[in-house]
């Protein structure tokens, strides 16, 4: 005994749609949006985001469907076989333009003084469907934000798309952001109406490259580093982070797979006027020489310490372990990040070969993170003179302000080599900045470590063929058997934490990025709504490090020197001062650690 | 450009009398987390256009009322101000001349006091937490069924689906599809359209039309012993839940067969037992070990449960009566409804030919014990209730279909005392017209006694059916309690209610009881719910159920309804919204709870 059932969708895999007067065939289950696209047929969209975001909020998707007498939103209608769809008509540009009216009557459309200007999707919308008045009442919501904090939200430019929250509830499975008040003063907040301070944020950084408009973003500290370039007492230092080199080329259309890519970044940075343009892939390099002996160490007495030994090099996840996962707190390699260790570095052995004294030194970041900015300003970071290690930090995207603020043609400035001797990484290095990179790294170095011969480079590289999840994979060297896994975004994370726990599996080394795909997506680097290009990033770091002389951290002959002329040996009792730490040693729930920024220099 | 058309004087009356209905029907529909405070300022301005401008707090009051509260909705206001649209509130409720203000003024009152902490939170600037559930028939079903998921595969011809899909959070499918009061209908979002769609309707089709269905794969065995005192719903369905969790359980029973009150309370013409038992077959499938009469107290104490395994669940019901307190309750002849249902659910069937029988209530077991005293052949069957017909707790459907079964209803006459003859057998039941009075607490007027004016109606059986005893203090319905490793849920805790709160009590403690051990089991299901197709949703009657002509049904135990037929049942699940996918919904698949 059936009913007949209802008969929607009869065919098989797939549609035929009619889409203004074309036929166009459809995979079964596409939404008319995808349809479209597939087709070549644009329709404007502002709150999707494709997978993480189809809840059909801002209604400028709307298309004209025949045999219905609504407007129906593209992103989450399923087509259905033999719909004639118009995806633009006098109705459709009406209904999109009025809507876009609605959202610009609640915006602080301020453009000019946006972070966002000329890279906002409302914006660029809005001159798109030709919007060239506001008809209703212009009221804008106030903004109540601490500008103190690394993130920034600013209530006045919030369209209510709810990415911040998706992105944060599905990939970082966080929930820091949520739905907040009700009826018409429904909005976007801190879940549960607390402060960022309570909420666990882990400082990532992707609301902000989610969100299509200026309301998520960094705190700006560009003027703080203009400050310093000013002092004329002061030895400006900068590190550029491995990913970086894959991201700030991108508003120039630059090649960032090619060599030439990076030493035109050099050659750029140097316009700016900075007196030393190093690299972190330096730092980079000795951190694998540390956290690569202290893996090893470990190995040696196993009985000694908790397991597996987790990467410590991504602040966000530092914090993420912290807050959600405290019992692991002890399983973090000891070594202090890469941009750690780098100002530590910079302000003793190379203050020391300078022959001035470590406060005339000014340390500059330039990272593709926003979680960076907190890091540095950890007492933990800091002289006893309360001195920060580094000074400040920047995101890529602040590069990329800094190089328009000052007028350089990145595009065809010179190319140059980085500056010695903290200026000098290897391959190796260059990968710490995508998804398995560190982990990669540090199994080249620990074989030659354990064998006393290099391997061939490429033997670790089943640790990176995925996308999407962690990954887990064993190596034998010598004699033992080495499990490591790895993970990036939290969501995956909190997985593969949950798998650690639950299950009996054993690993040795686990690599965590809270970013997905590692720092080369991270919550610093250029915006492109709608897109992520964490693996396309990616993989030009491996072919960065492909087309590298040297690509071994141990063969760094900058990072052995500094072994040799100043700290001795890893893990010797300098290398605990300068280039370890202890991760209990701070507070979690404060954000507003600051490296004492005077007021004014706090930027939008 | 579209064609305007201006309506004449006659057409505009009707479109306004029809833009009425539609606010209220769209008020029925409120979402679970509406905005308290924006509501008490659009009824306000609805009252203002209504006032006729004469006295000052009506004419000048509510606008300035009004002006208050917009100020606080726009943040611009302090924690004082809540006070003063208080007193402002109070003092039109006591001055203005007639209703139009201090009806409006009393509305805003208790408002005010109602959803203070709202108040509070506009003044404070804090923003209101959000209800998590943002569908409403998910909201409102206790136990946060699936619904908007069923309904699509219902549509679609796949019932076992449907019914995988609702035993993940309700082993009762059956059952509720047949006798559940569908709390989940009264706030659906399409009575903003037409009305509520027809949520039991398709529920019960789903289960007529599915093949048996096995339940999920039970997770790996824990080790852990469960005892669970009383199988009925809230027993079972924790047994049932706490069996998939991969825990070993016993049930208790009292009496012969499970079922509790769905199987001595309920009777057959609305619950079949045949599928009663199906479905209690169902969920001991799953490996559930059953006593029978087995009973706390005499066969064993908690103290030996306690003592035997891991944590015990006590839903041991509300069963006992509770008493008229009048003269005349010992004679013979004069029985409690629990005793009747309860002989019936252990098939004694006693005999009322050529009776005439007088039942004492106005609630759905009043309404069971008079169709059930017709079907065992009384010659004549009253009910008699103390309040309107208006006021009685009863569904409407069940007190109409005891009226067409040729049953009375009379009402405002309460019982003073019960007469017998010399062998102390009843001859009648004597009673005082009552009027109705102010309004209680709940809504309902106080019946009033009229000195002077008995009657007496003649009776050979009364049967008093004004409530159940509840064996402990009362909480909010559907709430556990819990003390050491022994939670107790149900009616036993809640006071006689409904068989889904008791089901949702069921599955709470399980969840709780599981997590107390130590464990996180998700009863998960892997059904693929089918996409919200667009709808244009113009206006559609919702199909009810049918009965079976009451001059036939009146005579037997049979079943009474008649499910919907299937292109009913199709189109009555197209008029589902999907809540799910359209408006908030959509963040969270409406589905996260």
């Amino acid at each position: 005994m059936t009913a007949k059932s209802a008969g929607v969708n009869t065919g098989h895999g797939v549609l035929s749609l009619t889409v203004n007067g074309r036929s166009v065939e459809a995979k079964k289950g596409y939404t008319i949006l995808e349809a479209a696209v597939s087709a070549g047929i644009n329709i404007p969209t502002l709150c999707y985001f494709k997978e993480l975001n189809e809840i059909g909020a801002c209604r400028i998707c709307v298309v004209e469907v025949e045999g219905y007498d609504r407007l129906v939103a593209a992103c989450n209608t399923v087509a259905e076989d033999g719909m004639v769809i118009r995806t633009s008509s006098p109705r459709v540009r009406e209904a999109r333009r009025m809507n876009v009216q609605l959202i610009l009557s609640e915006h602080d459309s301020d453009c000019p003084v946006c972070p966002r200007n000329n890279n906002c999707s409302l914006q660029s919308i809005a001159n798109d469907i030709g919007v060239f008045s506001r008809p209703y009442a212009h009221h804008v919501p106030k903004n109540t934000w601490n500008r103190n904090l690394p993130l920034i939200r600013e209530e006045s430019k919030c369209i209510k798309c709810m990415r911040c929250i998706q992105v944060c509830d599905k990939v970082q499975s966080l929930d820091v952001w949520d739905v907040i008040g009700t009826g018409a003063r429904t909005t976007v907040g801190v879940a549960d109406g607390g402060t960022l301070d309570d909420a666990g944020c882990s400082l990532c950084g992707q609301c902000a490259t989610h969100c299509p408009v200026g309301a998520l973003h960094e705190r700006n500290d560009v003027g703080r580093v203009y400050s310093a370039l000013e002092d004329p007492s002061i030895v400006t230092v900068v590190q550029v982070a491995p990913a970086v080199r894959a991201g700030w080329g991108e508003p120039y259309g630059l090649n960032m797979g090619e060599q030439s890519s990076v030493r035109k970044m050099v050659g750029s940075l140097r316009q700016i006027g900075f007196d030393y343009i190093f690299d972190t892939d330096f730092a980079a390099d000795l951190t694998i020489m540390e956290e690569g002996s202290e893996l090893i160490e470990r190995l040696t007495h196993r009985d000694e310490y908790r397991w597996p030994m987790f990467t410590s090099c991504c602040p966000g996840w530092v914090r993420f372990v912290k807050h959600e996962y405290p019992q692991f707190t002890d399983n973090l390699s000891t070594a202090k990040s890469p941009q750690q260790m780098f100002g530590s570095v910079s302000k003793s052995y190379f203050a020391e070969k300078l022959g001035i004294s470590p406060s005339k030194v000014f340390c500059v970041s330039f990272m593709p993170c926003t979680a960076k900015k907190h890091e540095c300003a950890i007492p933990l970071f800091k002289d006893s003179a309360g001195r920060p290690d580094v000074d400040v930090v920047l995101t890529t995207r602040e590069m990329d302000r800094m190089l328009s603020e000052n007028f350089v043609d990145a595009r065809n400035a010179p190319e140059e080599e980085f500056d010695s001797p903290l200026g000098e990484g290897t391959g190796a290095a260059v990968i710490f900045g995508t998804q398995a990179g560190v982990m990669e790294a540090a199994l080249r170095s620990a074989f030659f470590l354990v064998v006393g011969e290099n391997p061939d480079v490429d033997a670790f590289s089943s640790i990176r063929v995925h996308d999407k999840g962690w990954v887990e994979s064993s190596f034998d060297i010598k004699d033992t058997t080495l499990s490591v896994a790895v993970a990036s975004g939290l969501q995956n994370t909190r997985s593969l934490l949950k798998h650690i726990e639950e299950s009996s599996c054993h690993y040795d080394f686990v690599e965590i990025m809270a970013c997905p795909g590692g720092c080369a997506g991270g919550g610093g680097q250029p915006i492109h709504d709608g897109k992520e290009l964490a693996f396309a990033r990616g993989a030009n770091l491996r072919l960065l490090d492909e087309s590298s002389c040297v690509r071994f951290s141990h063969e760094n002959a900058s990072v052995q020197k500094l072994y040799e002329e100043y700290i001795g040996k890893p893990l010797s009792e300098k290398a605990h001062h300068l280039l370890h730490t202890h991760h209990g040693g701070w507070d979690f729930g404060s954000l507003t650690y600051l490296n004492s920024y005077p007021e004014d220099s706090i930027g939008p | 450009m579209r064609n305007f058309i201006i309506p004449s004087h006659d057409e505009a009356e009707l479109i306004a009398e029809g833009i009425y209905k539609d606010l209220e029907r769209r008020i029925k529909a409120s979402p679970p987390d509406v905005d308290s405070v924006s509501m008490a300022s659009v009824f306000l301005k609805n009252c203002i256009a209504q006032t006729c401008g004469k006295c000052v707090p009506c004419r000048v009051g509510l606008g300035k009322l009004d002006a208050l509260i917009e100020q606080l909705l726009e943040g611009s206001a302090d924690g004082s101000i809540v006070e003063l649209i208080r007193s402002t509130a109070d003092m039109i409720k006591s001055t203005a001349d007639c209703a139009i203000g201090f009806g409006a003024a009393d509305m805003v009152y208790r408002g005010v006091l109602a959803y203070h902490d709202d108040y509070m939170a506009l003044a404070m600037r804090k923003p209101r937490k959000r209800e998590r559930i943002a569908v409403p028939c998910i909201a409102r079903c206790p136990a946060h069924v699936m619904i908007p998921g069923y309904l699509a595969l219902a549509r679609e011809g796949r019932y076992e689906d449907a019914l995988r899909l609702i035993r993940r959070d309700n082993p009762f499918p059956a059952v509720c599809g047949l006798i559940c009061e569908h709390p989940c209908e009264k706030r659906c979002r399409r009575n903003m359209i037409d009305d509520a769609v027809n949520i039991r309707g398709i529920k019960r089709f789903a289960y007529e039309y599915a093949e048996p269905t096995p339940p999920p794969e039970k997770a790996a065995p824990t080790g852990k012993k469960i005892a669970v005192v009383g199988g009925g719903p809230s027993g079972l369905t924790a047994a049932y839940y706490l069996a998939l969790m991969g825990h070993s359980v016993t049930v208790f029973e009292r009496r012969m067969k499970l079922g509790g009150m769905m199987r001595y309370g309920i009777p057959n013409y609305r619950l079949p037992r045949v599928l009663l038992d199906q479905e209690i077959g169902h969920i001991l499938s799953v490996g559930i070990d059953v006593r029978y009469s087995s009973s706390l107290g005499d066969d064993f104490t908690l103290g030996d449960l306690t003592k035997n395994f891991s944590s015990v669940y006590l839903s041991i019901g509300a069963h006992g009566s509770k008493r008229l307190g009048i003269e005349g309750e010992g004679l013979e002849g004069v029985y409690s409804a629990v005793e009747l249902l309860k002989g019936i659910g252990d098939d004694y069937y006693p005999d009322y030919k050529d009776k005439q029988v007088v039942i004492i209530g106005g609630g759905n077991v009043a309404m069971d014990v008079t169709r059930t005293a017709r079907r065992l052949g009384a010659a004549k069957v009253t009910c008699v209730y103390r309040r309107r017909r208006q006021d009685m707790t009863a569904l409407p459907d069940e007190i109409e279909g005891a009226l067409a079964e040729g049953c009375e209803i009379l009402t405002l006459y309460a019982p003073i005392a019960i007469d017998g003859d010399d062998e102390g057998r009843v001859v009648g039941l004597r009673a005082r017209r009552q009027m109705a009075g102010e309004i209680c607490s709940d809504g309902r007027p106080k019946p009033v006694g009229i000195e002077g004016r008995e009657t007496s109606i003649p009776a050979d059986i009364v049967i008093s059916a004004i409530g159940q005893d509840v064996e402990d203090d009362l909480l909010r319905p559907g709430e556990i309690r819990h003390e050491g490793v022994t939670v107790s849920g149900g009616d036993c805790v809640s006071g006689p209610a409904t068989v889904i709160l008791a089901i949702a009590a069921g599955k709470q403690a399980a969840e709780l009881i599981d997590r107390e051990m130590g464990f996180s089991h998700r009863i998960a299901v892997d059904v693929d719910i089918p996409y919200a197709a667009f709808s244009d949703n113009s206006a559609c009657g919702r199909s009810d159920m049918t009965e079976r002509e009451a001059y036939c049904r009146k005579n037997d135990f049979d079943e009474i309804e008649y499910g919907l037929e299937p292109i009913e049942a199709i189109q009555e699940a197209g008029r589902c919204l999907r809540c799910d996918h359209y408006g908030f919904g959509a963040i969270g698949g409406g589905d996260r709870i």
